[in-house]
């Protein structure tokens, strides 16, 4: 490959990482806290690849001429390798495809993540009270439900089936990136909507009960909601949760 | 898109008159005309890509690049760095004269790089191209993306019940970064070691040097990664989580099962401590085989080494790796879990 198509290879893989990290579409797949980096990363890219061209350009026409970075200067037989092609194959994934967030297929390939926490501090105020979904499993499983009585609590997340049709409703923990991803899952009872869709978007209002099953992939044990109220919502800006929150 | 276009006939033409045989096309005209033409079939690629699974493999995909990516970069600058503004006697002097020496401080010296295991592998290329004994860069090398702050943070706070593990993380992978340090002093041969030829910078200036080799390590060690990824995506998408549960119940098995998940997953290093803790069906010394394999040697690690060191550096390299970071786990468990 050729110092310019490295060059522009550079520019357009850094400049797909700004725009990526400007909008929330970096969000699918890395948690908030890379953002900097990201930014840093694809204004160093841009940097890098206005170097090449400037230096480029800059060079004697003598080792310029004709090599284009195929290496016969200064009888150095260096070539870039074909490998830096690959490079594309992010570029496209992001620019043309922007492939969505995990959803219900990985969740359900996973075993839910749930572990116990470190504490079940007082439910902060409010009617209903809102709460994460990793939350509300940690106080119904390992706190068997005392420090959330029977007040009304508000969890949103999106909605998965088993293979035996039961609908769970599902938030995927990331830590760093997609690739470490795995599925909180609380089990939905009580007033569901008839009609449900896999991925759907939900925000229910319900209370603790302690009907529990177990994960058929790694035994882990998954609490229930008994809910009152159930109504479908945008998918938020950063789908994941993440541990401690 | 001008540019590119613009510059691709003008430099066929300068050629010509040149008469210079031309046997390959140029490569800007090669990329222009690639990415007009994935322009012009995005509709149908995105139709194909639609089912569960090729969705969830291409935001693994992209998720995993997308995340090693500052961390490359930030290596990627350190390396050129070291490469051109740190004169070579800088480190004859850090480091001790006798390699058996050097080695141990060398490993210890990773504990300072607060990266993931992306980071290292071009700052231990830059450090023996700088004249540093081989065996204390590989050292290095090892013992960067286990042993820094930051990943041991992540490791307490994703165990919070075993404290122990922090340690025997620390204590393991140190362990293994020396001691293949040490072996490769004894039994290591200069030319398994043969880096692609890097570019030589000389005659440069300092910035065009330091731009130079940003750009040589960005495209080289990039490629690898996206390689990597692809592997670790399929395999995070094709294999069904249930098989390691099978594997769970049998100590010896375990051990080595997590130790080859470790490897497949390609997951940072940053991350993989979190990942260990909800393996909860395994015993906490194949999770910490798992913690001690991971940032050593996983697939994008290999892609990585081999552009960095040379493939059949690589090929020696990484098995020994694997079984020292397995049998250095297993006795860390035993002692300290």
């Amino acid at each position: 490959m050729s110092r310019q198509a490295q060059a522009v290879l550079m520019l357009l893989v850094g400049g797909a990482v700004l725009r990526a990290s400007l909008t929330d579409l970096y969000l699918r797949y890395v948690k908030v806290g890379l953002r900097p980096l990201l930014l840093t990363a694809g204004i160093i890219l841009v940097i890098a690849a206005a170097a090449t061209v400037w230096y480029d350009w800059r060079r004697p026409r003598a080792t310029r001429d004709g090599q284009s970075g195929r290496g016969q200067h200064g009888g150095h037989g260096h070539r870039e390798p074909r490998v830096s092609w690959l490079l594309l194959l992010p570029l496209f994934a992001l620019i043309l495809v922007a492939p969505p967030a995990l959803d219900s297929y990985s969740a359900m390939r996973a075993g839910t993540a749930l572990q116990r926490p470190f504490g079940f501090p007082t439910l902060p105020a409010g009617d209903p009270v809102q709460l994460s979904v990793l939350n509300y499993a940690g106080r119904a499983v390992y706190d068997h439900g005392r420090s959330l009585g029977d007040r009304p609590v508000k969890v949103t997340g999106f909605v998965a089936f088993d293979s035996g049709g039961t609908p769970y409703l599902v938030r995927m923990l990331l830590n760093c990136c997609a690739a470490d991803a795995q599925p909180v899952k609380i089990g939905l009872t009580g007033q569901v909507p008839p009609v449900l869709q896999p991925d759907t978007w939900l925000e229910v209002v319900g209370t603790y009960t302690t009907e529990q099953a177990r994960d058929p992939v790694n035994n882990g044990a998954i609490p229930f909601i008994d809910v009152r109220q159930a109504r479908p919502v945008p998918a938020p800006p950063d789908p994941y949760e993440t541990w401690g929150s | 898109m001008t540019t590119t276009t613009d510059v691709a006939p003008a430099r066929v033409a300068h050629r010509a008159r040149n008469a210079r045989p031309v046997r390959r096309l140029d490569s800007v005209f090669v990329l222009a005309m690639v990415l007009l033409l994935a322009f012009q079939v995005q509709g149908p690629i995105r139709r194909a890509l639609s089912v569960p699974v090729m969705q969830n493999w291409m935001t693994v995909f992209v998720a995993v690049v997308v995340q090693a990516l500052p961390f490359l970069v930030l290596g990627v600058l350190l390396s050129a760095l070291l490469a051109v503004f740190v004169p070579p006697s800088f480190f004859t002097r850090a480091l001790p004269s006798r390699p058996a020496m050097a080695v141990p401080v060398a490993g210890m010296a990773g504990a300072v790089l607060p990266g993931c295991e992306c980071a290292s592998v071009p700052v231990a290329g830059a450090l023996v191209r700088r004249g540093v004994t081989p065996a204390a860069a590989l050292a290095f090398l090892l013992s960067a993306p286990a042993i820094n702050p930051v990943v041991l943070t992540a490791t307490a706070v994703a165990f919070p019940g075993n404290p122990r593990m922090v340690l025997a993380r620390f204590a393991a992978s140190l362990l293994v970064a020396c001691t293949m340090g040490w072996l490769w002093q004894r039994l290591g041969r200069t030319e398994w070691l043969r880096p692609p030829a890097h570019p030589s910078f000389d005659g440069l200036s300092k910035p065009a040097a330091f731009w130079g080799s940003v750009r040589h390590d960005v495209m080289h060690a990039g490629g690898f990664l996206v390689g990597g990824a692809m592997a670790a995506a399929t395999l995070k998408a094709v294999v069904p989580a249930s098989w390691l549960h099978a594997a769970a119940g049998n100590p010896v098995v375990s051990i080595l099962a997590l130790g080859v998940l470790a490897v497949l997953l390609s997951i940072c290093s940053e991350a993989d401590a979190f990942v260990a803790a909800s393996l909860s069906q395994f015993s906490l010394t194949a999770r910490l085989a798992f913690l001690v394999v991971g940032p050593m040697i996983d697939l994008k690690l290999f892609g990585m080494q081999a552009a960095t060191f040379g493939r059949g550096f690589a090929l020696r390299f990484a098995p020994v790796t694997f079984a020292l970071a397995v049998a250095a786990s297993a006795l860390a468990g035993v002692v300290l879990l």
